[in-house]
């Protein structure tokens, strides 16, 4: 079905390291990767202020209470210049939702686990922002246009993110036995769903192949993951913090850390749906766009009373 | 009451106010009608959060025992919290959280504009940076309560709703008690009497074109500024204070 002579022009465009725009050709199957993918990034940042927001009203000072509403806030925003950016390729965002609320779009799974403690507040700026950051410096140079754009302008404001979890955690280590012992379970439960964030092995992942050659994707996930680990297990130990993996080990030569193994049966039993949180995130998501109804369709009568009422005065 | 005091107590319950809705606002986090609004109201919240912060900082730096805006906002009891019993009241539906709003914003922009002449530097300070983010929250409250009251039945309905049960809250905005008299005039405080009528008249502009009614006025709750709260307050509170009342040595 493919006009072939398209495809190829598409390919040395890729290959010549071109942006394609909106309006531009691209092969049905590109458009479709990058529906796949954007929506579900609009969508984790939507669904992660979920957990954070858990702790805003229990923010145990007033700073940390500003800090955390800007962080969250931030987050909602980037799911709003990602809905926007995934518009461009002919979806609108009523139907992004309805593909999250069917479940028929996912979210990152990190946010199907649950926030326990303050201290998952730092551990979630630091890990799961962390790990986000790597992958959307990456992104940054993602071959569609709208996408480059938007990822340029939120790892802007990732970096604050990363910071701020890693000052909380920092903060504890340095405080009450109590804080300290917080940090730690914070730490054990979220490591490894951090490092799940980066998907399956480079030899296990279903959509690397296709992505790599449109260069959507930049890096491979064991590279992107590789990053994040080398960054962050020195910056645990900084703070006194230890990494729950007995089989980590810096390999001399490289330089890199070597990790044990990741527990994939869990990943993809909570992309199956059956993690801690999986339900309540969606049921939360639902209740309260359900609930907001009202409120939408005012204002949309709202605005068309007064565009009618507009209309018949001229 | 020396004038130190009652600088302290003025500072404190405005204080008070802005951490109370702050925190209410805070509640909706992630549970706005539209990710826009989330944002929004979040903003308004952030907005509070940070007003609550300086006039803390003020408060602990008048009474001079070494306290911090956080031993303020996190260990004090309810009975020693001076903000008007409006700001405790839960966030209802989308109508209750905006009618809540309206009636505080525009009373705030009235009284902050005074308290801009304050001649209390730093009370007056504050009053105009705070006023600049009021405006805006003004504005908002009232644009959605036209949206809504000239919107659906439905929206008409609720939106009327929220105003008449939260309108006896809003005559506790203009009660003055023996801290205002003392710092009258001084001319620290705001003398809120001559503030009622014009607050009245924006009220009943915004509802007029909203198309709904301004309730009759009734009796008014009255109590706060006594330390005298609705069973609202405790609630907010055991949340709020949760981290530092349980782990007191803990600093965050
Ligand atoms: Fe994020
Ligand atoms: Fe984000
Ligand atoms: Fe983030």
């Amino acid at each position: 079905m493919h006009n072939e002579h398209s495809d190829t022009h598409f390919q040395t465009r890729i290959d010549n390291g071109e942006h394609i725009e909106a309006k531009d050709y691209m092969p049905e199957n590109y458009r479709k990767h990058l529906i796949r993918q954007m929506s579900q990034h609009a969508h984790s940042e939507v669904i992660g202020m979920q957990p954070e927001g858990n702790w805003i009203t229990r923010a145990p000072s007033l700073r940390a209470k500003q800090i955390l509403l800007a962080k969250i806030q931030d987050e909602g925003g980037h799911g709003l210049y990602l809905y926007s950016a995934a518009e461009t390729l002919g979806v609108s965002r009523v139907e992004f939702i309805q593909q999250l609320q069917s479940g028929k779009a996912k979210y990152s799974s990190i946010f199907n686990y649950p926030a326990l403690n303050w201290a998952d507040v730092g551990a979630i700026g630091w890990l799961v922002d962390g790990a986000a950051i790597v992958n959307q410096v990456s992104l940054q140079r993602t071959s569609y246009g709208p996408y480059s754009r938007a990822m340029v302008r939120i790892c802007k404001e990732e970096s604050f993110h990363q910071r701020q979890g890693y000052e909380i955690m920092a903060k504890m280590m340095k405080g009450t036995k109590d804080q300290q012992a917080m940090a730690q379970d914070a730490m054990n439960r979220w490591w490894w769903p951090a490092l799940m964030m980066f998907g399956p092995h480079d030899t296990d992942s279903p959509h690397s192949s296709d992505a790599v050659k449109w260069k959507i994707k930049r890096e491979t996930n064991d590279e992107l993951r590789q990053k994040f680990i080398d960054k962050t297990i020195p910056q645990a130990e900084l703070i006194g913090l230890t990494v729950p993996d007995d089989k980590i080990k810096l390999d001399e030569k490289t330089g890199h850390y070597k990790i044990g193994p990741i527990n994939w049966d869990e990943f993809y039993r909570v992309i199956a749906g059956n993690g801690p949180c999986n339900k309540q995130r969606l049921d939360h998501h639902i209740k309260f766009h359900e609930e907001g109804s009202w409120v939408r369709d005012a204002a949309v009568a709202y605005k068309q009373k007064h565009s009618t009422k507009e209309l018949q005065t001229v | 009451m020396t004038k130190q005091e009652a600088i302290y107590k003025y500072a404190l319950r405005l204080g008070d106010d802005a951490l109370i809705l702050g925190h209410r606002l805070s509640e909706l986090c992630s549970r706005g009608p539209i990710l826009e609004e989330d944002l929004a109201l979040t903003n308004i919240s952030l907005d509070l959060i940070g007003r609550t912060q300086a006039l803390f900082i003020y408060a602990a730096s008048i009474e001079g025992k070494g306290k911090t805006e956080d031993d303020l906002a996190y260990r004090r009891s309810e009975n020693n919290y001076g903000n008007h019993l409006i700001t405790e009241q839960p966030n209802g539906d989308f109508a209750h959280t905006i009618a809540r709003q309206l009636f505080i914003s525009s009373f705030e922009y009235l009284f902050y504009s005074e308290l801009e002449k304050s001649k209390d530097e730093t009370l007056s300070a504050i009053a105009k940076k705070t006023n600049k983010e009021i405006k805006y929250h003004m504005q908002h409250a009232s644009d959605w309560t036209i949206r809504l009251g000239d919107g659906t039945n439905e929206s008409h309905k609720r939106m009327q709703n929220a105003i008449n049960d939260l309108w006896m809250f809003t005559g506790e905005l203009f009660e003055m008690d023996e801290i205002d008299a003392q710092l009258l005039p001084e001319g620290i405080s705001v003398d809120l009497i001559p503030l009622k009528t014009n607050w009245n008249n924006y009220i009943k502009t915004v509802l007029t074109e909203a198309t709904l009614k301004v309730p009759e006025d009734g009796y008014m709750q009255t109590g706060s500024r006594k330390g005298i709260h609705t069973e609202n307050l405790g609630h907010i509170l055991s949340e709020m204070q949760y981290l530092q009342r349980a782990y007191p040595d803990a600093k965050w």
